[in-house]
């Protein structure tokens, strides 16, 4: 397959693994930030090529992994009024709230479809007139530029029953946050696809303050492994910058046109990242000029303060402190068919990508 | 146990199996429900006989390759002829939505005669039900079948015969039938046209026996695809699994799907497929003969039987890497078959 062979081929993955053996001298420690490059490593069997000098840690950027418990004990009390349809990516689904999940209302009565772009939810609201159309938007700078757009789209075509219920988060505060909290790492393996959006300079003050180098790297295996040895070419030189691995997709100034559509429609709060607390200024709230498409602020619900399962680490996992499998729960409790905290739910959680490929 | 019954249950993948086994197995038991064998090997008096049920609920009834007709008599065609029998009559329950077009059932019913044809098996019964609007999805199928086995092939369905250094075959290319039903059910246009692989493949099985009685398993790669049978044989715990990536074939153009919604080719169903473990020394006489016929001339030896690894499937990763590959956990794809 075009595009996708060049950056599996096995000569060019081994000559990189060996270039990385033959430089990497000081025990080093990369985040991979991303989801995507966590489930990419593990699929490929990635770790199995390094030498033992590099550990690679899980970083926070799985979207449903860091929702909070109460996002989800929201969406569930939506999905239970009688005019509501409640339109979602599939990953949300199983995600468990405090005493259901989606995917069990979905079994009594609720009326929840997936789609794959939230422009599908705008489609939905035309042809449901009397019903609301609530689109649960998840994820960071890679979803938020399509919830964007879905607003404006709902806004010029006057789709009043569309309502974004919004969950989208910024990477880079957490990022700041792990290294705050202590969490020892020598370098960053960026979410490439972040980039494609925001460009490259959303991680020059992390690189600068903290000294970490930071590459932007796609997703296949020789992606991954060039950015490993960027990293570590970066440290065994004393280097702390941004560069970018993925030149084919990302731009140093981003996508002008989604960040023009996140700024109409967003403003930045303060939120809240399981594992990690509140954040500050780290979450996109529907700017007021378009509040009539808030689901918060149009059909605002309390719900109780959730508690986190018991013995579940995802916080800690997410932090990058611990390992899938350091948890207690991890395969015998917790498992994809009865996923106790959310990195097992979602495809890109760490402890799904560790259950599926390295037990 | 979950208070209600949720899509996954039906999934084929681990809930499926644990309601399996925590409700119809402990309620029905007997030793024969007992063996979980695809076919239900029974004796009735020195004859050997084996027997299956199937229901068909695919969504959309008719997708590029086939209908839901042609599934529901190829499923249980299959499911007869990889416990080493030879299919022979088939019965049909139908259960139709108040309002069905006349013209999809004779469409439907007509790829079924014509499907049976082909096989060699009869459509010797059935049953009719017409339901209310809105109480079923336009139209299930069920089917059953017999089959007469011979007393050589009647480890087959066990495969406790399977050794180290046994090799593992498949007569072709994963995941095309998954993902020609969710093409057709998103109504999404690829360049090339993805067919479903739905095929009878009793021939082409019957002929594999012909030349080799060292077949020591074989299985119908359906709902949870290739890793989910691979996992369900190594779960035994007795030997381990080693798969190459390289050597398992994949259409270009279901890559490209499984690319774009981030499935994995490695659990999507397949309608065509049988995956054989065959004693070394017959490996490549098995694979000359599959490769012989239509439904098997992209046929591959895909891995081995190993001592290391005991109980689990290792994949080596088309770029030198390793890792292990799981049983499916949660839905990939609801109503493919």
């Amino acid at each position: 397959m075009k595009y996708i062979d060049e950056y599996r081929d096995k000569v060019l993955v081994l000559k990189l693994a060996n270039q990385i053996k033959a430089i990497s001298k000081k025990e080093i420690r990369l985040m991979e930030v991303c989801g995507g490059h966590t489930l990419s490593i593990q699929k490929f069997g990635i770790p199995f090529l390094l030498p033992e000098s590099i550990r690679l840690i899980s970083g926070p950027g799985c979207p449903v992994c860091v929702s909070s418990r109460k996002f989800i004990d929201k969406a569930i009390v939506y999905s239970k009024m009688q005019d509501v349809i409640i339109t979602t990516f599939g990953d949300l689904i199983r995600v468990p709230g405090s005493v259901s999940s989606l995917e069990k209302e979905k079994a009594t009565s609720a009326n929840i479809q997936i789609v794959y772009s939230p422009l599908q939810a705008i489609q939905i609201a035309k042809e449901n007139k009397t019903k609301k159309i609530v689109f649960l938007g998840i994820g960071f700078e890679t979803t938020s530029p399509t919830s964007a757009a879905s607003v404006l789209k709902a806004y010029e075509e006057k789709a009043d029953n569309f309502f974004l219920f919004s969950s989208h988060k910024i990477m880079p505060p957490a990022m700041a946050g792990i290294i705050d909290e202590g969490v020892k790492i020598n370098g960053y393996i960026c979410p490439g696809h972040v980039s494609t959006i925001t460009g490259s300079e959303i991680y020059e003050g992390i690189a600068a303050k903290y000294k970490l180098g930071c590459v932007i790297s796609g997703f296949e295996p020789v992606d991954i492994l060039q950015t490993i040895l960027m990293l570590v070419r970066q440290f065994e030189n004393n280097e702390a910058k941004v560069e970018i691995q993925y030149s084919r997709a990302v731009r140093p100034e981003g996508n002008l046109k989604a960040k023009q559509a996140i700024n109409e429609v967003f403003e930045l709060r303060d939120d809240w990242w399981r594992g990690l607390g509140i954040i500050p200024m780290s979450g996109n709230k529907v700017k007021e000029k378009y509040q009539r498409f808030d689901a918060e602020f149009m059909m605002p619900v309390e719900v109780p303060e959730p508690v986190e399962p018991k013995g579940c680490i995802c916080g800690e996992i997410l932090k990058g402190i611990k390992s899938p499998k350091e948890c207690k729960l991890f395969v015998k409790v917790c498992n994809p068919s009865n996923p106790i905290g959310a990195c097992m739910v979602s495809g890109e959680g760490a402890c799904q990508a560790y259950y599926k490929y390295n037990r | 146990m979950d208070d209600k019954i949720l899509l996954n249950h039906g999934s084929g993948g681990k809930m499926t199996h644990d309601l399996i086994g925590s409700l119809f197995v402990r309620c029905f038991d007997n030793p024969v429900l007992k063996d979980q064998t695809d076919s239900a090997l029974i004796s009735i008096d020195k004859n050997l006989i084996a027997f299956t049920t199937d229901s068909y609920v695919v969504d959309p009834i008719f997708f590029s390759g086939g209908n839901i007709g042609k599934l529901a008599v190829c499923g249980t065609v299959n499911d007869l002829a990889v416990s080493g029998a030879k299919p022979l009559y088939i019965s049909c329950g139908f259960i139709i939505e108040e309002g069905f077009l006349m013209k999809d059932l004779e469409a439907i019913v007509n790829t079924m005669a014509d499907e049976a044809k082909k096989a060699g098996v009869l459509i010797v019964t059935g049953d009719t039900k017409v339901v209310d609007k809105g109480k079923c999805d336009k139209i299930f199928i069920n089917t059953s079948g017999i089959g007469i086995l011979e007393e050589k092939h009647q480890r087959i369905s066990y495969g406790d015969t399977i050794e180290t250094g046994d090799k593992i075959l498949i007569n072709g290319s994963i995941g095309d039938h998954g993902i020609a039903v969710m093409s057709a059910r998103n109504s999404i246009h690829y360049s090339a046209e993805i067919k479903s692989d739905c095929a009878s493949l009793n021939h082409l099985i019957r002929q594999a026996l012909g030349v080799s009685d060292n077949i020591k398993f074989m299985r119908d790669a359906t709902r949870g695809g290739l890793a989910t049978i691979l996992c369900e044989l190594a779960e035994k715990g007795k030997y381990g699994i080693v798969l190459h990536e390289e050597r398992i074939p994949v259409e270009e153009s279901v890559r490209g799907m499984c690319e774009i919604f981030g499935y994995d080719p490695f659990y999507i169903a397949n309608e065509g497929k049988v995956v054989m473990v065959v004693g070394k020394e017959d490996a490549d006489k098995v694979l000359k003969e599959l490769q012989k016929d239509e439904s098997g001339k992209n046929a591959s030896i895909i891995g081995e039987i190993t001592e290391k690894n005991k109980g689990m499937v290792v994949l080596n990763t088309g770029v030198g890497g390793k890792r292990i590959v799981d049983m499916l956990a949660g839905e990939q794809l609801p109503r493919i078959c």
